[in-house]
């Protein structure tokens, strides 16, 4: 048997006396791809930054070892980290948009790894770091090195981050969750160069993501950890089709990506489905921005049309800049559509003023994507859900609070959480805050932007869980704008597919997602990660 | 970027305007005629008459604004009242010496702030963090004027090291002007380096534990080489508004550090014609410092675009 | 996208940010100061021994210590306790009355230019001109108008802050109004004053109380040094900033007159900034857990 490049046994890691991983056991051969999969707070970005010796703050190794090439690297010297990092393990940040110098050019930076390590001389840094951008996948590298971060899109940043990384060719290559701050077409292609360069170079990788479905289909083995824990390793697919631990468990059945055998989607409820019962009817909108100091105009939302049915969900799914957003906020008047028409239960709602837009606004809520930022840190939860009732004046303070603990049962959260405040709370509990103060005003649509993304998979099949079950006891509409594919495929009825500021293709979901007739979906469809280990299954 | 430095121009331009007509409108808004007072107390009202017609003061405002700007344009601010002599060369005379003063004291401050600001970023939670930031604190406490006072006792009196008060100008004589300007200048620039002090220590901090600084680590960046090409980098930006915002405080410090030292500069020159009243030197004092002071923040902008690439593009940081 | 940690329920907002204060030495004893300090400029007459403004001519220049005189007498034989006493009381009452000044003025100003945007280059452009203004030169001017004074100086002082305070209030409106609360506030139809007053100015008031807590040492330091060079507290009426001054007469004969004032302004800023910055450590979530 060879020898294991990386070897991680019962690794300790503790934050100021706090544990964050409680027992780790990993192991990496070389040329292996091996997944860390968890969920937030799962200690498995910890673990991967222990490695390299990079834990932030207060963070110290108390217990276990780190094998590299069989010498003990625990508590290795500086100089001995320094000459590891970037020369023998890489690194691939997360978030491409604060891991490069905003203030240095991206050729420099890809230069100074290989000068450090001396693995040019000064001169010949420059020309070597274009060849290695230019081998990361960036167009134009040339003219690319001389510009700054700024001047990058996020995919952009991300192959000058992969380019750092395997600029000294190093063994193992650890990629913290290297494009969950992507889009999924984007994401694909960097995870495509990721792997072809790795293969090329012969480099290991070692994967840390969220993504169950993107571990499974990127690497050998997976290692699922959760609370600072290894619940379980093994081959991918045998992690994925016969997962032993119970969380394991859990989490390959809420995984929306993996869930093609799950009910096709909400299909119950037969009294929604009579045609022409139309709550949103959306003709022909468009928005036009002027784009600041060059006098042109930029078109977000072009030539949109799409209805909702009462009891219905229409999705719109889109990369970032597909005017999805955009759309939604034009529904909810909060921006003014440049042209077309709008119409609620039949009424006009572009340029609504006064009494009537008022009434239209308690027609609609609105349930947006970060619980954290949507929900105001210094109210309490019983005077948020209460908002909507006091702007409009309804009820008085005993009939509102009545109202408030009505709607706490209602999104299944305990009445005693009223008088505290959203920092107290856990995200899926202020996605339920904020979805119960969206149904306060007894609306027939409900607007979700992004409202499950910035949630851990077990959290967010909670929480669409529950908005399928609302709808069907309350008969409410819903909007869904997502990026994911796979989460629309579990809830919507009938889809739009949006790409810069167009509708490319809109049907029911079953018929987009069975047969897409645009090269666009199909490729949002193929991007889906894990979409294609199941693919011999089903 | 063009855009924007034109933009910033104008802005600049507008500002200034409007700040001498504000100096225009609040020289008139003060008690007592200019015209009585030059007369003196038992004139005869056809002698006042005489000179208001002089002075232009029985032309309508806007008339008398535009040719008290137009006059200012040309460096013509009249005469002083007090004494007869043209303001210019007042001011022309009082004027180095303040620069001189305010310039070495942002030297000082400028060095020690950022040296106490990284030493206290580096040494986060050890003594020598605990040492520069209970020096920023005295210094930000103690008032400059008393400890100016304490100095010129202890150290020029008593010791001996500096000479109490007086001043020789660099140009004449460099050694012996630098001599003479280093006690104010040291007093005047303590709260200053404080200031910079705190804010180099913020935004080193925030730099050093960026998420580019741990992938530039990961690269296998040594610790110090992060701390000098990118936090001191990052930080000078930040050191740059600071000496911008600190002028107008650096001014009013001016003022009572020449009065204790006893140099004839700006400062002394401003308290003595406001204790007499004398009108066209406060006018022109006031157009002076404000006028420094609009320009020395544009020339910061300026240099931003120089320093800090994102500002290059967009015109904008964030 | 980025997964949201979910954290264990903590404490309510303010009760940790009280908490972390009160765990941060810092804090303790800055807050320990400003309490000292209050104190004894609020019960400045029940505690100073002679009026503030007494001579007794037979008795100049006494050393501290002297027996009815504890921190001895000046050159006019006033007692230098009292003095001290009410020169803090009036610094206080001066920063105070500035901190009012600016926030009166500098929130409501900030509110509105980071709320609408066609006011915000108004707004922006008055504070630029204010700031083109140093305090001292809108003190000269307000003193060459209504001569000096207690009032003067603090409106001079607090006008001087109005850009400072704008500044902060305003970036903390163009923050959160574009958080989605706002917007979620929006979809309910609240009104612009509603979300401005229920919504932003709750939010903004930690960082307009930090402020405050800059404001004021600024203030005391700017008064003393108004008061210093006659433009501030006219004598007789006692400031720390007059004592100064006075003992700067005499300095080569004594130098105690000059040492209590300078330490009783040195304590009231040690304070107010010890306090403010820790206020601004437990306020700020980045800063521990």
């Amino acid at each position: 048997m060879t020898e294991p490049l990386l070897a991680v046994t019962d690794l300790k890691v503790s934050f100021g006396g706090v544990p964050a991983v409680r027992g780790a056991d990993l192991e990496v051969l070389p040329g292996e791809r091996v997944a860390v999969v968890g969920q937030s707070g799962s200690g498995k970005s910890t673990t991967a930054h222990a490695i390299i010796g990079l834990l932030p703050g207060s963070g110290r190794v108390t217990g276990g070892t780190i094998r590299w090439r069989g010498e003990d690297i625990t508590h290795a010297g500086e100089k001995r980290l320094r000459h590891l990092r970037g020369r023998e393990i890489g690194l691939v940040p997360q978030d491409p948009m604060s891991n490069l110098n905003p203030v240095s050019r991206v050729g420099r930076q890809v230069a100074e790894t290989l000068v450090v390590h001396g693995m040019c001389g000064r001169r010949e840094a420059p020309k070597r770091a274009i060849e290695l951008l230019g081998q990361a996948g960036l167009p134009e590298p040339g003219r690319r090195a001389r510009q700054f971060p700024h001047e990058f899109s996020g995919g952009m940043r991300q192959r000058a981050l992969i380019a750092i990384g395997l600029a000294c060719r190093p063994d193992l290559l650890i990629a913290d969750e290297p494009t969950s701050a992507l889009d999924v077409t984007v994401q694909r292609q960097i995870l495509d160069q990721l792997d072809a360069l790795t293969r090329e170079l012969g480099t290991a990788l070692l994967l840390v993501t969220h993504d169950l479905g993107l571990a499974a289909e990127r690497a050998d083995r997976v290692v699922v950890m959760s609370e600072g824990e290894v619940v379980e390793a093994g081959s991918a697919r045998r992690v994925l089709t016969e997962p032993r631990h119970s969380y394991t468990r859990r989490l390959v059945a809420a995984a929306p990506s993996l869930s093609v055998s799950r009910s096709p989607g909400p299909s119950g409820n037969h009294r929604a489905a009579r045609v022409g019962e139309n709550v949103l009817e959306v003709s022909h909108v468009s928005k036009e921005y002027r784009i600041r100091g060059r006098g042109g105009l930029l078109r977000a939302v072009d030539d949109v049309s799409f209805t909702i049915g009462r009891g219905r969900t229409t999705a719109i799914v889109g990369e970032s800049g597909s005017g999805k957003t955009t759309t939604a906020r034009m529904v909810l008047g909060l921006v003014s559509a440049t042209s077309g028409a709008i119409r609620l239960d039949g009424e006009e709602v572009v340029g609504l003023r006064g009494a009537r837009l008022r009434a239209a606004r308690k027609a609609m809520q609105p349930v947006f994507q970060d619980p954290y930022a949507s929900l105001d840190p210094m109210w309490t939860v019983e005077r948020l859900i209460g908002e909507p009732l006091r702007t409009f004046g309804i009820g008085d303070r005993a009939a509102r609070r009545a109202k408030v603990a009505e709607l706490l049962e209602q999104v299944a959260l305990p009445a005693l959480l009223a008088q505290r405040y959203p920092n107290e709370l856990s995200g899926g509990q202020r996605q339920r805050v904020a979805i119960a103060r969206a149904l306060a005003l007894g609306p027939r649509l409900v607007v979700c932007d992004e409202a499950v993304s910035a949630l851990d998979v077990l959290v967010q099949d909670q929480i669409l869980k529950l908005l399928t079950s609302l709808q069907e006891e309350l008969g409410l509409s819903y909007l869904f704008i997502s990026h994911d594919l796979a989460v629309v495929r579990s809830l919507a009825h009938d889809v739009l597919v949006m790409r810069e500021g167009r509708v490319v293709e809109q049907g029911p979901v079953a018929d987009v997602f069975a047969s897409p007739g645009d090269p666009y979906t199909r490729q949002l469809l193929d991007s889906i990660p894990g979409a294609t280990v199941f693919s011999g299954h089903s | 970027m063009l855009r924007y430095l034109f933009h910033r121009l104008w802005q600049s331009a507008l500002t200034l305007v409007l700040a001498s007509i504000v100096v225009f409108i609040g020289v008139r808004a003060l008690p007592g005629d200019p015209a009585t007072t030059m007369a003196g107390e038992q004139a005869d009202p056809a002698t006042i008459a005489a000179i208001r017609a002089q002075l232009g003061l029985d032309q309508p405002l806007p008339v008398q604004y535009l040719k008290f700007a137009g006059n200012a344009l040309t460096g013509d601010f009249g005469r002083s009242i007090r004494t007869g002599t043209p303001v210019s060369q007042m001011i022309a005379q009082t004027l180095p010496v303040t620069v001189q003063l305010a310039v070495y004291a942002m030297i000082i401050a400028i060095l020690a702030g950022m040296a106490g600001g990284v030493i206290a970023a580096v040494f986060r939670g050890r003594w020598p963090e605990w040492a520069a930031n209970g020096f920023s604190l005295v210094a930000l406490s103690v008032p400059t004027f008393w400890l100016g006072t304490l100095a010129v006792l202890y150290l020029s009196v008593q010791l001996g090291w500096f000479p109490a008060s007086g001043y020789v100008s660099p140009f004449q004589n460099p050694l012996r002007g630098i001599y003479y300007l280093t006690l104010p200048a040291l007093i005047l620039g303590l709260a200053h380096a404080a200031v910079v002090q705190r804010q180099t220590r913020a935004s080193m901090v925030e730099t050093l534990t960026a998420d580019f600084v741990r992938t530039a680590r990961a690269k296998g960046l040594g610790r110090s080489a992060v701390i000098f090409r990118f936090g001191l980098r990052n930080s000078l930006i930040v050191v740059t508004t600071i000496v911008g915002l600190q002028l107008g405080g650096l001014i009013a410090g001016a003022v009572v550090t020449e009065r204790i030292f006893s140099l004839p500069g700006i400062g002394k020159l401003t308290l003595d014609s406001v204790f007499t009243r004398d009108y066209p030197v406060i006018q022109a004092v006031v157009l002076v410092i404000t006028t420094s002071y609009i320009v020395i923040n544009l020339l910061v902008d300026f240099l931003y675009t120089v320093i800090d690439p994102r500002m290059r593009v967009s015109g904008r940081a964030r | 996208m980025t997964a949201i940690v979910e954290t264990p329920p903590l404490a309510r907002v303010r009760g940790r940010a009280l908490r972390k204060l009160w765990r941060n030495p810092m804090g303790v004893v800055g807050g320990a100061l400003v309490l000292i300090v209050v104190a004894a400029g609020v019960l400045a007459p029940v505690l100073a021994p002679y009026s503030p403004t007494e001579v007794h001519f037979s008795t100049p220049f006494q050393q501290p210590g002297t027996i009815g005189f504890a921190l001895g007498t000046d050159d006019l034989g006033r007692d230098i306790l009292s003095r001290v006493l009410y020169g803090t009381r009036a610094s206080l009452q001066v920063g105070a009355l500035s901190v009012l000044v600016a926030s009166i003025v500098g929130v409501p100003l900030g509110l509105l230019a980071g709320y609408w945007r066609w006011l915000d280059s108004l707004i922006s452009r008055l504070a630029e001109l204010m700031l083109a203004f140093p305090f001292l030169v809108l003190a000269v001017g307000l003193a060459a108008i209504n001569g000096g004074g207690l009032a003067n100086a603090a409106f001079a002082l607090g006008i001087a802050q109005v850009p400072v305070m704008l500044r902060v209030v305003r970036a903390e409106t163009l923050r959160l109004k574009e958080t989605d609360f706002v917007l979620a506030a929006h979809s309910m139809h609240a009104g612009p004053w509603r979300i401005l007053g229920q919504h932003i100015l709750p939010n903004a008031v930690s960082v307009i109380i930090v402020q405050a807590t800059v404001i004021m040492p600024t203030a005391v330091i700017g008064e003393a040094l108004l008061s210093f060079l006659g433009l501030g507290i006219q004598p007789p009426a006692p400031s720390l900033g007059i004592m100064l001054s006075d003992a700067q007469q005499y300095l080569f004969r004594t130098a105690w007159p000059a040492t209590f004032p300078g330490i009783a302004l040195a304590l009231i800023c040690l304070g107010f900034n010890l306090f403010g910055d820790a206020l601004r450590d437990a306020l700020d979530p980045k800063t521990g857990s």
